[in-house]
Order: C-alpha cells, then sequence, then structure tokens
C-alpha cells in the first residue's frame, strides 16, 4: 500500500496503540465526540427532562401572584428565578381523569386494532405474490413502495379530496358497486375510518418489504419438496411459508404497532389540523399531547401524557414479544 | 403406468402453475391500481380545470395536460420556490452533518477498542424505542435557548446524528474482515486514513442506504418545521404546503398542483435509487 507510505515514518505512536488496544487513549473519544454531543443534547436529555416535567405540578413565587406569573419551567430554569416547583402526581391524575385523553386512547386503540391486522394480512399476501419470478417485478415493486418516500401531507391533502362527499373517487367508486354514498369526513362517527384506510394504505409498503426480506431467508428446498409431493398452492402457503415467516410477521406486528400508536400526521392534513370534524372528535394519543403541549401550554400535563403513552406503547411491545414466544414454541 | 402417473402429475402442476400465474398477476394488478391510484388522481388533477375538479362522476383524464392554470396560482398565492430551496437547504445539510457524525461513531463503535464499548453502544440502542414526539418537546426548548428558532439552523442542529442509522453502518462495518485492518496499520496507516481510505469505499451501498433514507425523512419532515418556523419565508415544502391549504380556499386544483411540486422529486429519487432505499426498509423500518 503505497498510499500510506509517505506517513509511514511518524506514526510510531499510533502503531504503539494499535499493539496495545486496551491501553487508555482518546482516540475512540475524537470519534464519538460529534455524536455523543448531539445524542446527549437531543435524545438523551429530553428524555429526562420529559419525566422531570410530568412531575412538576404548579409553579408560584413566594412573593406573590404577580411575579408568579413570569414562572415558566419550560423556557428556563424556574428555580433560579426564585420561583417554588411544587412537585407531585397532580398531572397524571389530571391526564387519568380528563375524557378527552380516554377518548384519545379509544380512538388510538381502534386505529391500532384495525390498521395493524389488516395491513399485516393484505402485506403477508402481496409479499408472497411479489416474491414470485413474475414479468414486471421491478415495475410492480416501485408502484407498491412508493407511498412509503412521499410526505404525508402531500398524499393526505389528495385524500382528502378522494374521500370528498359531493365529488369525491371513493364514494363514486362505491356508487358504481350499488352503495351509498358515505360522508367520510363530514360525519363524525365516519372520521375514524377514514383515517384507518389511509392508514392501512400508508403503512402497506413497509409492511410488504419487512415480509419480503423475510420470505427471501426462506430456504428454497421447502417448496421444492412440497411441490414433488404435489402439495396445493393454499396448502403450501399455510404450512410452509405462514409458519416459517412467523418471526418475520411477528417483528412486523410490533414495529406497525409501535407506528400505529403514534398516528397524528394523516389526521392532520385531512381535518385542516383539528382533531376530526367537530374539533375535539378525532383526538389520538399524540394528538392529545402536542395539544396539551403547544396549544394549551400545560407542559406538565403533556409530558405526563406522554409519559403514559411510552409504557403503553412499551407494554404492548413486550405483550406481542412474549405472545410470539409462547406461539412460536 | 408409472411413466404415465408422472405425466399426470406434470401435467397437473403445470395447470396449476398457470392458473396461479394468472390469478397472482390479477391480484398484483389490482393492488398496484389502489396504491398508485392516489399519485395518479393527485398528479392528473393538477391539470383538471375547477369544474371537472368538481364534476361527479369523476373526470378520470383531464381536458387537457396543457392546463397550467394550477400551478400559475400556486406559485402565485404562495412562494414555492422560496420553500423548494429551503427544503433542499435543510436536506443537504442534515444528510451531510448526520453522514459525517455517523461515520465517526460507527467506527469507534465497531472498530477501536475502548472500556465499556458494547455496553454503550446497547445502552444506545434501548434509546431508539423512544418516539421522537416524547423528545420533541425538551428540543423545542433546547433550539429557542439557543436563539435558533424560527430559522433553518433550528431545522437542522438537532438532526445532525442519528442512533438508528449509526446502527445500520455500525453493523455494516463489522462485517468487514479485520484482517484488512491490520494490514493497512502495518502498512503505516493512521485510524482516520483507514477509515476514510478503505471502509468508508466498502461501506458505498450502506451508505448510500443511510444517505436516501435520512434524504427521505428530512424532506418529508412537517411537525418540526410546524412548531420551530414561525415566519413564511422559512418554510420548507410540506409546512409550506400545509399553509397553503389551511390559508387558502376550497379549490383543489392548486392544492394537487403544490402537492405534485411536494412529491414529483422524491418519487424521482426512488426511481432511480430504489434498491438502496429497500435495502434500507428492509433492515427495520423508515425512521430512526
Amino acid at each position: 500500500m503505497a498510499l500510506f507510505k509517505k506517513k509511514a515514518t511518524n506514526t510510531n505512536a499510533e502503531v504503539d496503540t494499535f499493539k496495545s488496544p486496551n491501553k487508555l487513549n482518546i482516540e475512540p473519544f475524537l470519534y464519538l465526540l460529534p455524536f455523543i454531543i448531539g445524542i446527549l443534547i437531543f435524545t438523551i436529555y429530553p428524555i429526562f427532562n420529559v419525566l422531570r416535567y410530568s412531575f412538576i405540578e404548579g409553579l408560584g413565587h413566594p412573593l406573590g401572584k404577580q411575579l408568579a406569573e413570569r414562572c415558566t419551567f419550560i423556557l428556563t430554569d424556574a428555580s433560579a428565578k426564585g420561583c417554588d416547583l411544587t412537585w407531585g402526581l397532580g398531572n397524571f391524575e389530571y391526564v387519568l381523569k380528563d375524557k378527552y385523553f380516554w377518548s384519545a386512547l379509544k380512538n388510538t386503540f381502534q386505529y391500532v386494532l384495525c390498521v395493524v391486522p389488516v395491513s399485516t394480512c393484505l402485506a403477508i399476501i402481496f409479499a408472497v405474490l411479489l416474491n414470485q419470478k413474475i414479468k414486471l417485478r421491478g415495475l410492480f415493486q416501485t408502484v407498491f413502495f412508493l407511498p412509503m418516500v412521499t410526505s404525508s401531507i402531500a398524499v393526505g391533502i389528495c385524500w382528502k379530496y378522494l374521500f370528498n362527499y359531493n365529488y369525491g373517487f371513493i364514494n363514486y367508486l362505491l356508487n358504481t358497486f350499488g352503495i351509498a354514498s358515505v360522508d367520510w369526513l363530514g360525519q363524525a362517527s365516519m372520521n375514524i375510518w377514514a383515517v384507518i384506510i389511509y392508514g392501512i394504505w400508508d403503512i402497506m409498503p413497509m409492511t410488504i418489504i419487512l415480509l419480503l426480506s423475510g420470505l427471501q431467508n426462506i430456504d428454497e428446498m421447502y417448496y421444492t419438496a412440497a411441490k414433488v409431493d404435489g402439495a396445493k398452492t393454499l396448502r403450501i402457503f399455510f404450512r410452509i411459508t405462514v409458519p416459517l415467516l412467523a418471526p418475520t410477521i411477528g417483528l412486523v406486528m410490533i414495529l406497525n404497532t409501535i407506528s400505529c400508536f403514534k398516528v397524528y400526521s394523516s389526521i392532520f392534513p385531512l381535518f385542516n389540523g383539528s382533531a376530526g370534524i367537530t374539533g375535539k372528535n378525532l383526538y389520538t394519543a399524540v394528538f392529545y399531547i402536542y395539544n396539551q403541549f403547544f396549544i394549551n401550554s400545560k407542559y406538565g400535563r403533556a409530558a405526563a401524557a406522554a409519559v403514559l403513552l411510552f409504557f403503553i406503547i412499551f407494554a404492548f411491545t413486550m405483550f406481542q414479544k412474549w405472545f410470539q414466544n409462547k406461539v412460536s414454541n | 403406468m408409472e411413466t404415465n402417473e408422472k405425466v399426470s402429475l406434470l401435467t397437473r402442476i403445470k395447470r396449476n402453475v398457470t392458473l396461479g400465474k394468472v390469478l397472482t398477476y390479477v391480484f398484483l394488478a389490482i393492488g398496484a391500481l389502489v396504491m398508485v391510484w392516489p399519485f395518479y388522481w393527485m398528479i392528473s388533477s393538477a391539470f383538471k380545470t375547477q369544474l371537472e375538479i368538481v364534476s361527479f362522476p369523476p373526470a378520470f383524464v383531464p381536458n387537457s395536460w396543457a392546463y397550467l392554470e394550477n400551478f400559475k396560482i400556486a406559485f402565485v398565492k404562495a412562494p414555492f420556490a422560496k420553500y423548494f430551496f429551503n427544503s433542499i437547504v435543510v436536506t443537504i445539510a442534515c444528510v451531510a452533518c448526520t453522514t459525517f457524525t455517523t461515520i465517526l461513531a460507527s467506527f469507534a463503535f465497531s472498530r477501536l477498542n475502548f472500556k465499556g464499548r458494547d455496553l454503550i453502544f446497547s445502552l444506545l440502542l434501548s434509546f431508539m424505542m423512544v418516539p421522537f414526539e416524547m423528545v420533541a418537546m425538551t428540543n423545542t426548548t433546547t433550539i429557542t435557548q439557543f436563539g435558533l428558532n424560527n430559522s433553518l439552523l433550528g431545522l437542522i442542529v438537532p438532526f445532525t446524528t442519528s442512533i438508528y442509522y449509526t446502527f445500520i453502518l455500525r453493523n455494516f462495518f463489522v462485517s468487514i474482515p479485520d484482517s484488512l485492518y491490520y494490514s493497512a496499520r502495518i502498512d503505516g496507516a493512521s485510524n482516520w486514513q483507514y477509515l476514510w481510505k478503505i471502509m468508508v469505499p466498502i461501506a458505498k451501498p450502506s451508505l448510500f442506504t443511510i444517505i436516501l433514507l435520512n434524504a427521505l425523512t428530512c424532506w418529508n419532515s412537517f411537525f418540526w418545521p410546524r412548531i420551530i418556523i414561525t415566519s413564511a419565508e422559512n418554510r420548507t415544502l410540506p409546512f409550506g404546503l400545509y399553509a397553503f391549504m389551511s390559508e387558502g380556499g376550497t379549490e383543489y386544483g392548486p392544492y394537487m398542483a403544490a402537492a405534485t411540486i411536494v412529491v414529483v422529486p422524491m418519487i424521482a429519487l426512488f426511481l432511480v435509487a430504489r434498491k438502496y432505499i429497500v435495502n434500507g426498509v428492509a433492515r427495520g423500518g423508515l425512521k430512526g
């Protein structure tokens, strides 16, 4: 490697560290420095800070009400300005008693319980089909994966048009099959279904890709053996493909559950940034957190709701993992 | 007898195969149509007159593909050229910074030895589970304290590092054989030279993948800009599009034209680099 000959003379010190890698040297930390600084400021500190926020009940100033109005723990360290922080579980209490939080949870669960199973089932079928040796495979894959790369706002605006009551394409499709038009966006009870349909379409590409990569890891041998034995296609699908794909299906369901719990960005373009047509009927967990924080400026409550959401996702993930282990044993 | 049985078995398999093929194509075609329809509808409606937009049954094809009035309205009513420029600046800056910090960190986590390396790495991985929504609140405060709110820098600074991309690249770096490293070091290469002259060129496919995933995420990001940016001239495309929609009237033509402007660059990127993007997503999702 002539490339490095020139420098070879003055790298004795480095060769030394290379020979005794366990000796303490600062080189690795120099490489890590930019990464660690970013992660510390924008990931690790915020996590602990949200925990702290969630326990701050109130702010007051010992010298009176007027000064207390200046007390805010969001932009500065409140105690430095002489404010008193009240600690406690009040935020959690408020959130757990808030009917909008519960309706947010109900909507979120309904969304997760509809989108995750339906998208996974459909994606398994399409992944199996796309995995076959077919013509135009590249074209099909491109088309199926397209929603993945596009802005949810831009596509959401298009879905708003598709869902339109008077001249939307979806109602036209329903009419051609003899079904009466549905007021997807105007009728409060239908709002969640519009978001669910859009959500299934939106999550399909990622689900298909993950399942495809799982399918490609299944040994061709199983299929050859089954075909020689004369097994029917459906039998092959249920007896070979699905069981061997089970670990990937589990992974996909966990990833999709986590991302569905955070549903928010698809509601935004459909309802012009409000939670459903009435502005209150379609809160989701993240929607609730954002509104408490950025609109109502109730930072403690937002933090408490965020902590609760995190634990719900965490518990759900653990449950799915446990269930999956049990099934595969 | 035996040959007869074999033949019938073969024809049976063949008949099964052809029927299966036909069904495969039918299902795939229906699925493909559903997936692509919103895009076709968006782009074709961008060329429709208001009359065609509200017609029912809907017009499947615009009367004239040369009807550009919607694009003109979009560009006159909102500074989409400026939004486009902002989006490009933010995306390039985020991707450049993240790629740099990711390469250095991945190298340290895979090739350099220091105490607690694997412990630190697995601790970092556990932070990946925390949703961005949870950290966004504090980050808003932090960015405001830095004085970067309502500036493009405020959109860039929080996104210069990524645990997820570091995880992808570090896993690739680990797969590069040790012998390469030792022979380079014996030839007198420093760690720095080894990283940039040998490891980075070998890792090109993985690098492409993380660069593309990162570019997509940056380009499409909406909530962070919406929190940080308060004045119109600093908006990026998705936020600009949303603002255009919530400020404008109810005519879908210009919205569809504006949405087309936002979507087409990413579709083009996807057509060119599908392989790398799909590879990246196959490793565990789009977002870090």
